[in-house]
């Protein structure tokens, strides 16, 4: 299992979706993705994005500006 | 594996961007997307450089009043004589928002289909030389084949 990290400050609407699904791709089942999030409109994007690709939302944080979330590859 | 399907009638900046920024967000969903370029729409297809290529008197007319290529469109609104394409730009290049040649190498590159509406281009004079790299040609029973498929379909 393998822990990824994406820096996805400063992109706006679809960046951080598309950097996403570009390494969720190239991931294995189970592997934990964490991505970094500026864009407000992200908070809700990633809750659809993996109820619709299969993926698992396992925490979402806000700090110092940014979104913070970790995903699980199903 | 959903599907989406995409009629890109509008040669405007606006529209295109909105309609690019859609067809990036559902290939990262994991869908098939396909855009169909039409009328005006075919103009964000064209290449940026002046391509050789024979063509009527009115065909270059054509060519030589309309955009050529995803750079050179104009806004629907607030254009003011390109003033206010400039100004947009600039914003949206501040604010790290992603410009429409980008918008069509990202879509590419996640394996959004486009397809070139045929008529269109002979009514205009549009030859494939100057449409860019990785664009199919078909007419409309295509895109109805993609849309019977599709569940969403959207005319921009």
């Amino acid at each position: 299992m393998a822990e990824k990290y994406i820096n996805a400050r400063g992109l706006q609407c679809p960046g951080p979706v598309v950097e996403l699904f570009k390494v969720a791709k190239v991931s294995d089942s189970g592997d934990l993705i964490t991505i970094e999030v500026t864009d407000n409109g992200f908070k809700k994007d990633i809750d659809a994005w993996c109820r619709k690709t299969g993926n698992e939302l396992l925490s979402l944080t806000e700090e110092d500006g940014a979104i913070k979330a970790t995903i699980r590859k199903g | 594996m959903s599907s989406k399907t995409m009629i890109m009638f509008s040669g405007d900046l606006d529209k295109a961007m909105a309609g690019l920024i859609i067809a990036n967000g559902a290939a990262a969903m994991g869908d098939e997307v396909t855009i169909f370029f039409t009328f005006w729409g075919l103009n964000i297809l064209r290449k940026a450089q002046k391509i050789k290529v024979r063509k009527s008197f009115m065909e270059s007319m054509f060519g030589w009043m309309m955009p050529r290529g995803a750079e050179k469109l104009s806004l629907s609104k607030m254009n003011m004589g390109g003033m206010g394409t400039a100004m947009m730009k600039d914003i949206m290049r501040k604010k790290k928002v992603n410009s429409l040649p980008e918008l069509i190498g990202s879509a590419q590159d996640l394996g959004v289909k486009f397809i070139a509406c045929t008529m269109s281009m002979d009514v205009m004079g549009i030859k494939p030389e100057e449409i860019i790299d990785g664009v199919e040609y078909a007419g409309v029973a295509t895109y109805l084949g993609e849309a019977d498929q599709a569940n969403v379909n959207l005319f921009i």
